[in-house]
């Protein structure tokens, strides 16, 4: 692995190595003395061009238990909102002799098109790309799923798969980073993923993805997921007939009382509610859902630090050993290779 | 250049030996005095000493190719391309006539700028430049532009267009179709509902939801091409479609066909060879505007083309400076090069694929674009008497595309690193040779604008 742009091309091996040292990761930072001196001398750039300041500080804390020396570069207000480019930018990161750079950028595709582009020759991960993927919280989704899947089936965490767990995504799917990169990299580890939402919120081309839709929560619920997950609403997206209203909304595929109440009388003891944050409380779950024992929302933050100190270790620690794609590539759709038709 | 007036109008004699014209049998040509002086055996016989001998052996002549859709960015944005680069280009291509996009800065929307591009033509001599009109004042899509003297201008303009942006108030197009009818004029639409594209990146479908960009669907534009139509039916006038991308499209302009409805439409090289499938790479060279479709498209657009559906390649050749193409895809400008690409990416899709023959070439990038476009010396037989707008085509070159070398100023081509056959050896333009060997000649002299000389002047 040389970077980690999206969880789609991320390959089974990969994926599980990478859960595996966040594991190790994860009992460092339960030490005293929370810190490694594995990448110490490296540099860690946070290129942040869209506000995020949970996802940057995770990144942060991360690179710095590392020993890494960390620079923050918050794009907004600097430069390059003065028009400064892409290019330019990561030439000036090149030329500081950045060897990772952590971007988060409104544009789908950003980090794969720094990564590609020649411009730059650090390791690139992807803090989250327009509506296109955000691998690393699809990882921390994954650690956290695995550990409550790995405890109930009394087996150690480490080196275990998500094979026969049901994870249900709910919401805003058409514009969620999150929603994509779960669907892959929860596929990729074994688990049946089922997606709810409104019509409009799920994407033209969804058939073709590796899970069951519904339109129905209720319906969805029926299905007895191990875990639900919560995508966050963007409450501006009413204005552009997405639906009609946030109470609409909220009654039919938001987290309320009721649905809690309900996983209680199905007998889903041991259903996880997840929601990536930041939480609309009482909009897509309601304040005793995220509050309730079932919820994973602070052990997902946690957990977020291990993976990406496990990302920028694998990434930046000189083991370029990368294990093999085959698994992946049945998942990818049938298609022209090339994009070009013979 | 030439500054003897009778000199200028002195051309050398061109012998063509064995050519096989429209890929028949081998024949000579004499090309003298900007005409098609002889074919055939009358052809040496009627050759003088000086005549210059070119051996045709083993290539295809072929009319000089009309692109009905072309963005040679001047003036305004010379940085990206000038009507002097971009004809140079046209030239090499293998084309003898491009008919240059409204969307300069100014917008070509009144007769003094249509007059200026159709000068910088005339002045650089490689191609034919013939501008096209825009169909309302700025592009803004309010208030229709002078088209009336843009087509008395000395341009002589029959082809208007707010390419880029879509005529998308109704009536405005009515009135447009309808107003056009008065010099014989044609509206060609920009298919695109606005609203169903708003922010759009690419293709709706499977790749854009993998992707998470904002998809471009397919109704955008068949809705639009629905409409117009019906408008085209209504008012009794000829409507010319842009850049035709999906196989929905394809069916809605075959259904108005057999209703007898005025209409004719364009495909590019591109829609005809890559697909959406290209995007995964995220790399802005492959935004368009259409945007590259599916598979299934590409093979709709195919058939359409060969059965006559669709009826012109027009290569909406859309140079950019780099730096709109090194950047974030959402950031990117859409638009590919095309000039020089063209003949051989319809040779790879339609010829050896069998779809169309050499004639049925010469149909769809010469005859009938310059039928479209009324250009009265273009697109015509290789005949004794016709003007001697030719080309010499080499089938069996094979070459790597590889933009650098291109003679346009874009560097965006999505060809670039393919191999692709056929090679344009020589273009004739009004019986000045512009290319030789595959290699730009000299530019045809120009004659000097008589006042009040029509838009050809030999």
């Amino acid at each position: 692995m040389k970077h980690l742009l999206s969880t789609q091309d991320l390959s089974a091996r990969n994926a599980l190595r990478l859960l595996d040292v966040a594991e190790e990761m994860a009992a460092v930072g339960e030490r005293e003395i929370k810190k490694l001196p594995a990448l110490r001398g490296r540099t860690v750039v946070n290129l942040f061009f869209e506000d995020s300041t949970r996802t940057r500080i995770s990144f942060e804390a991360a690179a710095k238990r590392l020993s890494a020396d960390v620079i923050n570069f918050a794009a907004k207000g600097s430069s390059v909102s003065k028009g400064e480019s892409l290019k330019d930018t990561a030439q000036t990161l090149e030329a500081m002799s950045a060897d990772a750079v952590v971007i988060r950028h409104p544009a789908s595709g950003a980090p794969a098109r720094l990564a590609a582009s020649g411009w730059i020759d650090a390791a690139v991960v992807n803090a989250g790309d327009g509506t296109h993927e955000h691998p690393t919280q699809a990882l921390l989704d994954a650690f956290t799923l695995r550990r409550h899947w790995a405890q109930l089936g009394g087996s150690p965490s480490a080196g275990s798969t998500l094979a026969g767990m049901k994870v249900l995504i709910v919401g805003d799917v058409l514009h969620s980073r999150v929603a994509r990169s779960n669907v892959w990299l929860l596929t990729t580890l074994g688990a049946e993923v089922l997606l709810a939402g409104p019509p409009t919120l799920l994407p033209v081309g969804v058939a073709s993805w590796p899970c069951t839709v519904y339109y129905n929560l209720d319906d969805a619920l029926a299905q007895r997921p191990d875990a639900v997950m919560m995508l966050r609403l963007q409450a501006e997206r009413m204005n552009a007939a997405f639906f009609p209203s946030t109470r609409e909304y909220s009654r039919r595929w938001g987290f309320d009382d009721g649905r809690l109440a309900l996983l209680d009388t199905m007998g889903l003891d041991d259903t996880v509610i997840m929601h990536p944050g930041p939480m609309n409380r009482g909009l897509e779950i309601s304040s005793a859902a995220a509050d309730s024992p079932r919820s994973t929302v602070l052990a997902q933050v946690r957990n977020g630090v291990s993976v990406r100190m496990a990302t920028l270790y694998l990434l930046l620690s000189g083991d370029q050993h990368d294990e093999p794609d085959d698994d992946l590539q049945d998942l990818q759709p049938a298609t022209t290779p090339e994009g070009r038709t013979p | 250049m030439t500054t003897n007036t009778s000199e200028s109008t002195h051309y050398p004699e061109y012998l063509i030996r064995g050519a096989s014209i429209l890929g028949g049998a081998k024949q000579d040509l004499l090309v003298r005095g900007g005409i098609i002086a002889a074919v055939g055996p009358a052809a040496a016989e009627d050759a003088s000493e000086g005549a210059v001998t070119l051996e045709a052996d083993g290539l295809v002549a072929l009319p000089g190719m009309v692109d009905l859709h072309t963005h040679l960015r001047e003036p305004g944005r010379e940085d990206a391309e000038t009507v002097e680069t971009g004809s140079r280009a046209a030239a090499l291509g293998g084309f003898t006539a491009v008919h240059a996009m409204a969307n300069s800065s100014p917008v070509a929307d009144t007769a003094g700028v249509v007059e200026q591009v159709y000068r910088l033509g005339l002045a650089s001599g490689w191609v034919e430049v013939r501008p096209v009109g825009a169909v309302t004042v700025g592009l803004g899509g309010e208030r229709l532009a002078e088209l009336g003297a843009m087509a008395e201008s000395r341009a002589s303009v029959r082809v208007f267009s707010d390419d880029g942006i879509c005529v998308s108030d109704p009536v405005l197009m009515r009135r447009a179709l309808e107003y056009v009818k008065a010099f014989d004029g044609v509206i060609a639409q920009h298919a695109q509902e606005p609203r169903l594209t708003e922010g759009a990146q690419m293709n709706e479908g499977e790749v854009s939801a993998v992707l998470g960009l904002t998809g471009w669907p397919a109704v955008a534009e068949e809705s639009i091409i629905a409409r117009d139509v019906l408008l085209a039916q209504h008012v009794g006038s000829r409507l010319h479609v842009c850049h035709v991308s999906t196989a929905g499209s394809v069916e809605i302009i075959r259904w108005a066909k057999a209703r007898g409805i005025d209409v004719t439409a364009e495909v590019t090289p591109h829609h005809l060879l890559l697909t959406d499938e290209l995007v995964r790479s995220y790399d802005p060279v492959y935004k368009v505007n259409p945007p590259l479709r599916t598979s299934d498209d590409v093979h709709a657009l195919r058939a359409a083309l060969a059965d006559g559906t669709i009826d012109v390649v027009g290569t909406d050749h859309a140079p950019h400076p780099s730096e709109h193409k090194e950047c974030e895809w959402a950031q990117a400008a859409m638009g590919m090069t095309g000039l020089e690409t063209a003949l051989s990416v319809v040779q790879h899709t339609m010829v050896e694929t069998g779809l169309l023959d050499w004639e049925g070439f010469a149909r769809v990038t010469s005859t009938t674009p310059a039928r479209i476009g009324r250009l009265e010396h273009q697109g015509r037989p290789l005949a004794a008497g016709e003007p001697a707008n030719l080309i010499l085509v080499d089938p069996a070159a094979r070459w790597t595309v590889d933009p650098s070398t291109m003679a346009t100023k874009g560097r965006n081509s999505p060809f670039r690193g393919l191999e692709l056959p056929g090679s344009v050896r020589a273009t004739f333009y009004g019986g000045h040779p512009t290319v030789l060997d595959g290699r730009l000649a000299t530019p045809r002299p120009a004659a000097p604008i008589a006042e009040g000389a029509q838009a050809w002047n030999t």
